[in-house]
């Protein structure tokens, strides 16, 4: 990786009325990945992102994004960046045609008429183009929204929560649609928090009480928490993860409909806990690797909503 | 960089918004109706040199004076007889319940006291509770009686008659000779309407990009503030000229009111008038979180621009403090220039301290909206 990073940003810091929303938060986003950004609702998110896109002004910390500073040259920024915010923000009384001719006319886009009614094409949307974007569904929003942020051909994506509210077939065509735009070159950073879309990106950052968690590549991130976990088959598996869970060797017990996923950070408790349930031969307790699945579990039952109070 | 202008964008914004303004068919209406209306309420039903007044007579006598006296009364237009009572009761009543703004009371032996020389009395007991109401014709009277005595009282009575004064006082009404109250009101009336749809307008139109979410698409792209603010100001602009028009024509039809003044001085006045109410509304909208609140704030401008401006009171008749408040809404100066101007035919020169005050005004505000104006969203 000799390329310079499409984001990169050190300390970032900032605080509402007394409030440290981010806090100190590092980050380095590689040119042409899909970037997952993970993490409980109110944890900062969506304000890291506004930081690195020029919206807002960071109190502390410094960075680029697309080797632009961060706090000096936002208008360069914001030229060849696509940010789709976390609620539909484009003129519900405009019609698609509109809103699509708009934006790329604030975006000063060549050939304007063409690149507009390509990307109604590619769409699906060009039969209706005179329809008012309000009247849409949660799916189309979406998916016009993505082509608005995407008619300038920006170099780096940014989606807050793309897919919040919208139903699992256009959240897969929605995110085939992000991994196309990813093997053109486009860095792509997206918001969720959704595991099955965590899955799908190459790196991972979680953040919860504005702090960055961990981060990796989405292969590593369950190494690097450390966790082991066993899978756990047999009769009777709701009484079972009942009393697993009271155990204090077991850091967690997630089901996975006849199958339980019994994970741990502490390697030597759950050994001795799997070889004193297998004497009893009811159930079967077989080690597997930690796929990001525990992973995200384990992190997401260490911060609930960060809405209220700061870390316990 | 930062302030580099691009047309295309301003452009760009501006037919967005006459987009916008058209599919917004009630507040398009309203734009055009409100004024209308306005105009039609304030024109036609504010009078404040009040005719046709229910009055009752109470006589206890009766003769040539008193019929002479009844008789000018009548055809000044200010007094309707509408009946006669018999009694003081009677007339009180009138008066308590309203059926009577005014009783005439003709006191006993009137007619030969004044053949006697005792000058007596005649009584009218008026409504005061509404000064407006009563003040036009209680001030009528005494020409009235004068007219009456000088009719009635020739020949042998000439003694009795009112000698005339030494000397005489000539009053001459000025601009608009009948007291005619529409020819105040309406022109007036540009500066309220204009204020009040300028700077709602503006600030609802601008806090419904922040409301709606839009406004961080907006400033996520290149887009410049001023770009954005006049490109969504400059339709609203022709708004006011179109109010404008409508309400010129409609002064000089439907109201007969003159514009013997300076077409260039009205038109700078009125510019700088709409500005300066379309800073306002941009100032509104930076402070107003919701359309809701926008159009509260809107709405609490208005009542000094209505009471405290000289729209509907005399400036002058105001104690110092309310002259103070007055003064610093855009409407009173812009009030003087447009009577100025259309009543008085005031050119350029005249309506100088008039544009100096808007001006000022318009200067503060400005400051202030770009100051709290934000590109970011903190």
């Amino acid at each position: 990786m000799t390329q310079a990073p499409a984001i990169s940003v050190v300390d970032l810091t900032k605080s509402f009325s007394g409030r440290v929303v981010v806090d100190h938060f590092d980050m380095e986003v590689p040119k042409g990945a899909i970037y997952g950004f993970l993490g409980p609702n109110g944890s900062g998110k969506t304000t890291t992102i506004r930081m690195m896109c020029g919206l807002l002004t960071p109190d502390g910390g410094h960075g680029t994004c697309l080797g632009y500073d961060i706090l000096t040259e936002q208008d360069q920024i914001k030229e060849n960046v696509g940010y789709m915010t976390q609620r539909f923000s484009l003129y519900e009384d405009l019609t698609i045609r509109e809103n699509l001719d708009f934006i790329a006319r604030m975006f000063q886009v060549k050939d304007r008429r063409a690149r507009v009614q390509a990307a109604l094409e590619d769409l699906g949307l060009a039969n209706r183009a005179g329809q008012l974007a309000g009247t849409l569904s949660g799916g189309w929003k979406q998916r016009l929204a993505l082509a608005a942020c995407m008619i300038h051909d920006p170099a780096l994506l940014l989606l807050d929560e793309p897919t919040a509210g919208v139903d699992p077939k256009a959240r897969r065509d929605f995110w085939d649609e992000i991994r196309r735009l990813s093997a053109k070159g486009v860095t792509v950073l997206v918001s969720t928090h959704y595991m099955d879309e965590a899955i799908q990106c190459d790196f991972i950052a979680y953040i919860a009480y504005g702090k960055k968690l961990i981060s990796g590549t989405a292969r590593d991130i369950p190494k690097m928490i450390g966790l082991h976990t066993y899978r756990v088959t047999g009769p009777n598996l709701t009484a079972l993860e009942a009393t697993l869970r009271a155990d204090p060797g077991v850091g967690q017990v997630a089901r996975f409909g006849a199958v339980l996923h019994v994970s741990g950070t502490d390697e030597a408790a759950l050994k001795a806990l799997a070889a004193q349930n297998q004497a009893k031969g009811t159930h079967k307790w077989v080690l597997k690797e930690a796929e990001l699945e525990e992973a995200f579990i384990y992190l997401m039952a260490g911060a609930a909503d960060n809405y209220d109070g700061g870390p316990a | 960089m930062r302030w580099r202008f691009s047309w295309s964008r301003f452009l760009a914004v501006l037919s967005k918004e006459f987009v916008q303004m058209r599919r917004d068919r009630i507040t398009f209406v309203m734009m055009i109706g409100v004024p209308i209306m306005q105009l039609l309420i304030f024109g036609y039903a504010i009078n404040s040199d009040p005719r046709h007044l229910p009055t009752l007579v109470e006589m206890a006598d009766e003769g040539p004076v008193t019929r002479a006296i009844l008789m000018g009364m009548q055809s000044s237009t200010y007094f309707d007889f509408e009946g006669v009572v018999t009694s003081p009761a009677q007339g009180e009543r009138a008066l308590r319940d309203g059926t009577a703004n005014f009783v005439v009371v003709i006191p006993q032996g009137f007619e030969t006291d004044i053949v006697r020389g005792l000058s007596p009395e005649i009584l009218i007991a008026a409504d005061a509770s509404d000064p407006t109401a009563v003040g036009g014709a209680a001030g009528a009277m005494s020409g009235i009686v004068d007219t009456a005595m000088a009719q009635t009282l020739t020949g042998a009575l000439g003694f009795t008659a009112a000698r005339p004064p030494p000397f005489g006082v000539v009053v001459h009404r000025q601009y608009n000779p009948e007291g005619n109250s529409s020819i105040n009101i309406v022109p007036g009336l540009l500066g309220v309407i204009l204020s009040m749809t300028m700077i709602m307008i503006t600030a609802v139109a601008i806090v419904r990009e922040s409301e709606k979410g839009t406004m961080e698409t907006l400033i996520a792209t290149p887009v410049r503030p001023m770009e954005v603010m006049l490109g969504k100001i400059a339709p609203y602009i022709l708004v006011g000229y179109v109010q404008t028009l409508v309400f010129l024509v409609a002064a000089r039809v439907l109201f007969g009111v003159p514009f013997i003044g300076s077409p260039v001085a009205f038109f700078v006045g009125f510019n700088l008038f709409i500005v300066v109410n379309l800073a306002l509304g941009f100032l509104i909208s930076t402070v107003a979180r919701s359309q809701m609140q926008a159009m509260q704030i809107s709405f609490f401008t208005l009542l000094p621009t209505i009471l405290l401006s000289g729209f509907m009171f005399p400036f002058a008749a105001m104690p110092g403090w309310a002259q103070a408040i007055g003064n610093a809404i855009p409407a009173t100066h812009f009030l003087r220039l447009v009577r100025k101007v259309m009543l008085k035919g005031a050119d350029l020169s005249d309506i100088a301290v008039d544009l100096l005050g808007i001006a000022v005004i318009m200067l503060v505000i400005v400051t202030i909206a770009l100051k709290r104006y934000r590109q970011t969203l903190d």
